[in-house]
């Protein structure tokens, strides 16, 4: 019999970092912005924050010095910090310099994944531990305290209420996200930018304003997703490149769940499912089976992609402006 | 109303983009209660100048008066406030976005979005000017028309009382232009001021009170409509005087030169595109082909070039001694080969035929690098070509090697249209030749192909402006739908007969 009550939390657990990514892509390419940096974005929130949870463990000396709200906080801002500027570079190039927007993506993920292992070899260094890999265990215990619930209520517990602050504040601010998206006078002006630049400057609306907030905004809850894998999933042990492919499988859960948050948040979990199934499915000591396992969430993708595109359904297509810069005077 | 003070006046207005000059100190009035025809050939600043007031472009010299005040507006925002709409020749509208949404797109309101409230204040106002559009209906599963009512309304629900209409009528059938005409006649009751930028002569003298001409970025002059005539108003325009009659010469010796019998063609979407279209285009005479956009016409001139793939039919041409050679299954070269040449002008004009990252001489190429038998390509006869097209029908350009983005969109055209008769073709297709061109432009087209079709090319000319098809062709195949509603004789046949049927198969009585 398939476990359920284990196999639930821990695809949950998988899927909140790639829920955080295609949330924050999703607001991005709402605006026309096609952040392929976003696997860099999510780098850097991680080890910004982590950098941020060092230091101030170190000040600190013992877990007992800790103030609880200071050792949240501290990596929360340096994590979102690192992910705005990422953001700015992001729309320095593209909006203002009007740059290639796939360069300029692949460039910051490339830059964004080197930044982590740069600075998370060096502090690997400063701690002087013989294991390639820093442990904040203490910081990460804020992060992973679940409701007093969690243990008294059997499998429900387990399934529902046995994930740090930053599982519930993901699927919040999808479910925000898209109700911002479809509902308001912002949401529709956002949606106006990405899909006719020249259409939603011609009815007054600032398009570079939107544009900056759409993809600072879009880094910032990407930048999160790559604080809970640190901090929440990885028991705050930060080793290079342990993060992964997943800020790629978050750009193809946007494209999976056809730009829409809210259907994030049941799609992130299957994706998470997915790609923790070899774990779960006896594949005996065979390694290649396992790899063959993780292609299934990009599997699932391609397919989604062949339905929505033959549907050929305008409402499921992307932003028609995605990739191209807007310059209002251009003949 | 107060007549006096124009309700927008623009006092030495200047723009340059680079070194060319688009707008040069030009003054004009545009008063309430009146309707203002801007004339002017392509690139001669007219929607520049347009585009300054509704805030697109920003001017570099000059002032602005609206009601005698001296205003800045620097984006399309600040002339909302000034109460300016324009109405944009390529409409600015949101595919996926509903009727509702496009129209009240940028407005800042506080409080949530209430687009039931919106829905009922776009009602009102259809009711009170006539207008029929579904606000919950998306842009992409409207009409033509409908967009631009869309766009009507838009700027009226904005409380716009100066109305720019950048050529209105381009993509409109009679009927629906006249509907809008109307429409625009109420308004100037009201007292709105109006701007209407068109090509077409008959539509200046219809409905404006006033016309207005710029020439080469230059305030020309004024006068009311009703003690002018076209063509007073096309000598101004271009600076010259200026033949306003299209000749038709007699066709000669016609024979049948390209036969399409049963056509029928499905899009990819399975659509049905052309279904069992039936006629034959002949030698030494232009045929027209008629239809709303989007009839088939597009998919018909493309399964002769051989770049459609057709369900069923058949398309034959016909060599001088009565042999025929069966078009489908060939592919587009060896349609080329036999003398078959396309000259289609979408509607980015650039779409198809040109390179525009690619200068002139480079874009002759296109339909000579296969020749030769070096590796090298031969880069003299395309320069050559170039500059003989240059020279012949007076392409504005700085040179040859002049990238063809850089062109005004008559010149494009002319490019395009010269290249392809210099293959000596045996069949000219051509669809939408003088989209957008101004009176001068179209008639070097217009005789660019009559000189074809006297040289006994077999001309096909899909065009959009009635007036011109009824002028221009010898005989006329009527779409609708994908269907041929009717051939008429380009002589003798009534343009309200040729509207209808383009409307209804066989131009029947509109149902009630």
């Amino acid at each position: 019999m398939f476990d359920f009550v284990a196999f639930i939390p821990r695809a949950v657990a998988q899927s909140i970092p790639l829920l955080f990514g295609s949330t924050g892509e999703t607001i991005t390419q709402k605006s026309g912005n096609l952040n392929l940096g976003i696997p860099g974005v999510m780098y850097v929130g991680a080890i910004a924050g982590v950098i941020g949870g060092f230091l101030y463990e170190r000040a600190c000396g013992t877990a007992d010095n800790m103030n609880p709200v200071l050792t949240i906080l501290i990596p929360l801002l340096c994590c979102l910090l690192g992910s705005l500027l990422m953001g700015l570079l992001y729309c320095f190039l593209t909006v203002t310099l009007r740059a290639n927007q796939n360069v300029t993506g692949l460039a910051m993920t490339t830059f964004g994944v080197g930044f982590g292992n740069f600075f998370g070899g060096s502090l690997i260094k400063l701690t002087g531990a013989d294991v390639p890999s820093i442990a904040l265990s203490a910081t990460s215990n804020m992060f992973r305290k679940t409701l007093p619930l969690a243990k008294t209520t059997g499998w429900f517990g387990k399934v529902f209420l046995s994930y740090g602050f930053l599982a519930y504040t993901a699927i919040v601010i999808s479910l925000v996200a898209a109700y911002i998206l479809k509902r308001t006078r912002t949401g529709l002006h956002l949606r106006a930018v990405g899909e006719s630049p020249a259409t939603a400057d011609a009815a007054g609306i600032n398009i570079t304003k939107y544009k900056y907030v759409a993809t600072c905004v879009g880094c910032m809850i990407a930048g999160l997703g790559g604080l809970y894998y640190v901090m929440d999933y990885a028991c705050g042990v930060w080793s290079n490149d342990a993060f992964g492919d997943r800020g790629w499988l978050a750009i193809a859960l946007v494209i999976f769940t056809i730009w829409r948050p809210d259907v994030g948040i049941v799609s992130s979990i299957l994706f998470g499912g997915l790609y923790i199934l070899y774990l779960f499915i006896p594949t005996g000591m065979n390694l290649a089976v396992k790899e063959l396992y993780k292609m299934l969430p990009y599997i699932v993708t391609i397919i989604v992609l062949i339905i929505t595109s033959m549907r050929n359904k305008r409402e499921n297509q992307p932003p028609a402006s995605l990739g191209l810069s807007y310059f209002r005077e251009e003949r | 109303m107060d007549k006096t003070t124009p309700a927008v006046a623009l006092r030495g207005i200047t723009k340059t983009f680079g070194p060319v000059v688009a707008n040069d100190h030009v003054d004009l009035d545009i008063r309430r209660g009146e309707i203002l025809a801007l004339l002017g050939e392509n690139g001669s600043g007219k929607t520049t100048l347009m585009n300054m007031l509704s805030g697109i472009y920003y001017p570099d010299e000059g002032q602005i008066f609206i009601d005698g005040e001296e205003v800045s507006i620097r984006s399309p925002k600040d002339a909302f406030d000034h109460k300016i709409g324009m109405i944009h020749q390529h409409f600015k509208l949101v595919d996926v976005l509903t009727a509702t949404e496009n129209i009240i797109l940028g407005l800042e309101k506080r409080g949530r979005l209430d687009l039931k409230a919106a829905a009922r204040r776009i009602r009102e106002i259809c009711d009170a000017y006539g207008f029929v559009i579904d606000p919950d209906q998306k842009i992409y599963e409207m009409s033509v028309s409908q967009k631009q009512t869309v766009e009507i309304v838009k700027v009226l629900y904005r409380g716009a009382d100066i109305l720019i209409l950048d050529e209105p009528t381009a993509v409109l059938t009679p009927q629906e232009t006249d509907r809008l005409f109307a429409v625009l006649r109420s308004m100037r009751e009201d007292g709105k001021a109006i701007v209407i930028i068109t090509h077409k002569m008959h539509e200046v003298l219809d409905l404006s009170d006033r016309v207005a001409v710029l020439r080469k970025g230059q305030y020309i002059g004024e006068m009311a409509t009703k003690d002018t005539n076209a063509q007073e108003m096309t000598d101004m325009m271009v600076g010259r005087s200026v033949s306003l009659n299209i000749r038709r010469p007699d066709p000669v010796d016609p024979k049948p030169r390209i036969v399409v019998e049963g056509l029928t063609v499905r899009s990819p979407e399975g659509v049905l595109k052309l279904e069992d279209v039936s006629f034959e285009i002949r030698s030494g005479e232009i045929l027209g082909i008629a239809g709303i956009s989007g009839s088939g016409q597009k998919e018909l001139l493309e399964a002769i070039a051989g770049l459609q793939r057709v369900e069923s039919g058949d398309i034959w041409y016909v060599e001088d001694d009565g042999t025929k050679d069966r078009l489908i299954g060939k592919d587009p070269l060896e349609i080329q080969k036999l003398g078959v040449a396309l000259s289609f002008v979408p509607e980015d004009r650039l779409g198809m035929g040109l390179v525009a990252n690619m200068d002139l001489s480079d874009n002759m190429m296109l339909r000579s690098f296969r020749e030769g038998h070096s590796v090298f390509t031969d880069r003299k006869h395309p320069h050559d070509l170039a500059e003989k097209v240059v020279d012949e029908l007076e392409v504005n350009t700085p040179g040859v090697s002049t990238m063809v983005r850089r062109l005004s969109g008559g010149n494009v055209q002319k490019v395009l249209v010269g290249r392809e008769i210099s293959s000596a073709p045996k069949v000219l297709l051509t669809a939408y030749a003088v989209r957008g061109l101004d009176i001068n432009s179209s008639y070097t087209i217009y005789d660019l192909l009559n000189r074809q079709k006297e040289a006994g090319v077999a001309v096909v000319y899909v065009g959009e402006d009635l007036d011109v098809l009824l002028e221009l062709a010898d005989r006329i195949v009527v779409l609708c739908g994908g269907r041929v509603s009717g051939t008429v004789d380009g002589r003798t046949a009534d343009k309200n007969e040729v509207g209808l049927m383009m409307t209804r198969l066989g131009g029947g009585k509109e149902l009630a």
